[in-house]
């Protein structure tokens, strides 16, 4: 097993030559090396490079309510349309109910709604249910399958968008992730105020303008009395607090093709936006017809200001004025241009290092790793002597073997992760101890130096397979149970377990049988 | 003398069997106390278990008002908010749980505004919120990841020993998983995520621990077949007594220095883990073998002696 093998050796030169080559460019300052070597540095987890995490949930429960409250109207829209006279229109537990005055016209009704309602299916059919019940009773439910395609939708729709504000923030290198089936995790580094993004990201967006409906006496609304195909919106115009509206939007910000901030005649931030070929049709058909009359701007169910029509807008371009800052107004102008959210985000976890802190974790890191280390040598050393020092460099190609393979796949380092390190630069010692403690006994029992080397690796193989395998089997638990430190903690592990077992072995191997050929020593130095 | 290995003795003979009955009293009564402790004063979760936000703020030079901060805190009524000065004194870390139905993103932005408003200009070095949500779901999957390491080993021993040496080794990572969190509780430590990633860790080593000393179990009996199983451990854990001395001492050290200079949040992982190298070694001795002894022995009365010669190991 000592004899020089050219393949041990060759493998021996191959991976201290990947590990040297991986490594270097954590070493070294950006523009060193010549642009064809590898350049990756090792990836730093948030936690000591500073920045946020943030897991959102997708609120499922609010989209399919949402659905349900546009199925409401839809139900009010074509029963009205084909004349149908009703009562009692409202949610009623996971569906809507309505009653049909007529009892005639209870089995016209169904057929209407049943072939009109939602969308029409891949399968055949429709996602809306249509049953009829007693004492003229309609029960209108969404499928359960559609409440499910609409979810992994809005989830999809709002990586997208999340990534549209993100980018347009300026955030460097942000990642945005499905985590499950409705959440999205964000990662952000750098960012050192979470504040700010939040509000980009969180905000929903939902831009619509709507009319005001004026016959509602000031009375009705002191009292909350609000017709059925109206609502009441809080109002932040400065001028009133709340604004009755009709329910059905003239126009929403699906329509916006452009959106930027500006400044209006009196130098106040304002929103200059565009609408398409729909949108402008739609805006012009409303403001000409409604001349004299205020419409409202509504974001997120708030308006935003409440201007009065002076005239028909057919050009499809406007401005929304409204109490802006600079700021305010360049962010609303982002959130517009990138769409509004499906369905609202509510921020589950988050966590948020300073990049000060992550230095400071980091300086701690590399303090400890190199007294860590510094104690193993000296201690292997003080043990076994020169075959000591053959561990040490076995431990050194480790490391180095390490944080090349860590560089090349770009596996996050995180603060656990370190100590993952210190902990991996112990272990892989053991392999060597178990090998030398295996060689002592071999001389113990009679053999030959040369031979009792040779069976100390031959015999403490399956030892150090087996124990290393308890190591393997936590660290893939750990990395299916964690989160990002943990993970990475565990594939720290895992990776310096694969390579302590590999150059323990084989390196000092070599190393070994490489001094008994230079000095054709009779004893080891061990014993 | 050098290298010092040569100054211990090359052959020891220390009866630990003898001891097994003192020693596993001994952890007996820990791991009581430990469930005990459990229950009083009962682990310490921290936010990753529990829910809730931590913010650690930093006032620049001027040292930070606690009475004026804990004051418009409490104004907003969040139930127990902690304030508490951390490291120097413009460093200052609070802490509160969400209240039910609240959105934890909303919770802390009021919280920022407050202290803001008690403040002026703050630095936040750290945030971290976790709703009662996520928080559920670690716990679930921190015990159900700790079970499945266990799980996982007893089967890999099983698979590799025998079946009682997966049962001593079993007994011995309960053992070690319980008296950390003894450890834990005692201390006072908060548990967090990255403690988990310690126990399990810690399982990987006291496993690794001990499957050197079954694997020279194992050998040793193959060798001397007549030998009382008591003598076999003593003889096996004897001979591998230098490799866990210096394999244990190495692992103390390097951690030493990690829990000495990696900083505040890596200290109670570290001292977990070098806890854990202890009792790992420990158990491995004291709890592991002994068991295979208490089972291995009916087996061998009920087997005929002498035991039917078993074919060679290649």
């Amino acid at each position: 097993m000592l004899a020089f093998s050219r393949w041990k050796i060759g493998l021996v030169v191959v991976s201290v030559l990947f590990g040297v080559i991986f490594t270097l460019p954590n070493l070294l300052p950006v523009g060193v090396l010549p642009s064809w070597a590898p350049s990756q540095r090792l990836n730093l987890g948030l936690d000591l490079q500073g920045g946020s995490y943030l897991l959102y949930e997708v609120d499922t429960a609010a989209l399919q309510k949402e659905r349900l409250t546009n199925l409401v109207e839809d139900v009010r829209t074509r029963l009205r349309a084909a004349s149908i006279d009703f009562s009692g229109l409202g949610l009623s537990g996971v569906g809507v109910g309505v009653r049909i005055s007529n009892p005639a016209q209870v089995s016209q009704a169904a057929t209407l709604l049943g072939g009109a309602l939602g969308e029409r299916q891949i399968g055949g059919g429709r996602d809306v249910t249509v049953q009829t019940a007693p004492d003229q009773q309609l029960a209108i439910t969404l499928s359960a399958a559609s409440a499910h395609a609409a979810a992994v939708d809005a989830v999809t729709r709002s990586i997208e968008i999340i990534r549209k504000r993100i980018d347009a923030l300026g955030t460097k290198d942000p990642s945005i992730t499905q985590q499950g089936a409705t959440r999205i995790v964000v990662e952000a580094p750098g960012e050192s105020d979470p504040e700010k993004l939040k509000s980009v990201i969180g905000k929903t967006a939902k831009l619509t303008f709507q009319m005001v409906d004026m016959d509602v006496s000031p009375e009705d609304v002191a009292a909350g009395r609000v017709p059925a195909d109206d609502e009441m919106l809080p109002s932040e115009d400065g001028f009133r607090p709340a604004y009755v509206v009709k329910r059905r939007s003239v126009v929403t910000g699906e329509m916006l093709t452009s959106a930027s901030a500006s400044h209006d005649e009196n130098n106040r931030p304002d929103i200059s936006f565009a609408f398409n070929g729909q949108g402008a049709r739609r805006f012009a058909e409303t403001t000409s017809q409604n001349i004299g009359k205020p419409f409202a701007i509504v974001l997120d169910k708030r308006v935003i200001s409440a201007p009065v029509i002076n005239g028909a807008i057919t050009g499809g371009s406007g401005q929304i004025t409204g109490n802006f800052t600079e700021d305010s107004a360049h962010d609303l102008a982002l959130l517009l241009r990138s769409g509004a959210l499906p369905a609202p985000l509510n921020v589950v976890e988050q966590h948020t290092v300073g990049a000060e802190l992550g230095a400071d974790a980091v300086k701690a890191g590399q303090i400890s790793i190199l007294i860590g280390a510094g104690l193993i040598f000296a201690f292997i050393i003080l043990s076994y002597g020169l075959f000591g020092v053959f561990a040490a460099i076995a431990l050194v190609v480790n490391g180095l073997m390490i944080v090349g393979a860590m560089s090349l796949t770009q596996a996050t380092l995180t603060l656990p992760g370190i100590a993952g390190l210190v902990l991996t630069l112990a272990v892989a010692v053991d392999a060597n101890v178990l090998i030398y403690e295996r060689m002592r006994d071999e001389v113990r029992a009679g053999r030959p130096a040369m031979s009792a080397a040779d069976a100390g690796f031959g015999r403490a193989l399956t030892t150090i397979i087996d124990a290393n395998v308890t190591t393997l089997v936590a660290a893939v638990i750990m990395f299916q149970f964690g989160s990002g430190p943990v993970k990475g903690f565990a594939w720290t592990l895992f990776i310096g377990v694969i390579t302590s077992v590999f150059t323990a072995v084989l390196i000092t191997q070599v190393l070994i049988g490489w001094w008994f050929r230079a000095f054709r020593r009779k004893t080891l130095p061990i014993i | 003398m050098w290298p010092l290995i040569k100054l211990l003795p090359t052959k020891t003979n220390f009866p630990f069997v003898s001891l097994a009955r003192l020693f596993a009293t001994l952890s007996i009564i820990a791991v009581i106390a430990t469930v005990v402790g459990a229950f009083y004063p009962g682990l310490n979760l921290g936010i990753d278990f529990k829910g809730g936000n931590i913010l650690e703020l930093n006032t620049g030079a001027r040292p930070v008002d606690l009475a004026k901060v804990r004051g418009v805190l409490n104004g907003l009524d969040l139930g127990d908010v902690q304030v508490q000065s951390f490291g120097k004194p413009n460093d200052a870390v609070v802490r509160f749980q969400t209240p039910a139905g609240a959105n934890p993103g909303a919770v802390v932005t009021r919280v920022k505004g407050a202290i803001s408003q008690a403040l002026g200009q703050v630095t936040y070095s750290r945030t971290d919120e976790i709703g009662a949500e996520i928080s559920d779901e670690l716990k679930i999957k921190g015990v159900g990841a700790l079970l499945a390491a266990v799980g996982l080993m007893l089967i890999y021993i099983w698979f590799r020993f025998e079946l009682q040496f997966g049962l001593g080794a079993v007994v011995a990572l309960f053992h070690d998983v319980t008296l950390s969190f003894g450890l834990i509780i005692l201390l006072r430590l908060e548990f967090s995520l990255n403690l988990v990633a310690a126990l399990l860790t810690i399982i990987g080593y006291s496993m690794n621990d001990t499957v050197v000393v079954f694997d020279r179990l194992r050998e040793n009996r193959r060798k001397f077949k007549r030998m009382p199983l008591r003598e076999l451990i003593d003889l096996s854990v004897n001979e591998t007594l230098t490799r866990t001395v210096i394999t244990g001492l190495t692992a103390l050290l390097a951690l030493s220095g990690l829990a000495v200079f990696g900083g505040e949040s890596l200290r109670p992982l570290s001292i977990v883990l070098l806890f854990g190298i202890v009792i790992g070694t420990y158990s491995s001795i004291y709890v592991a073998s002994p068991i295979i002894l208490l089972w291995g022995v009916k087996k061998d009365d009920a087997a005929a002696t002498p035991i039917a010669p078993q074919p060679a190991r290649t």
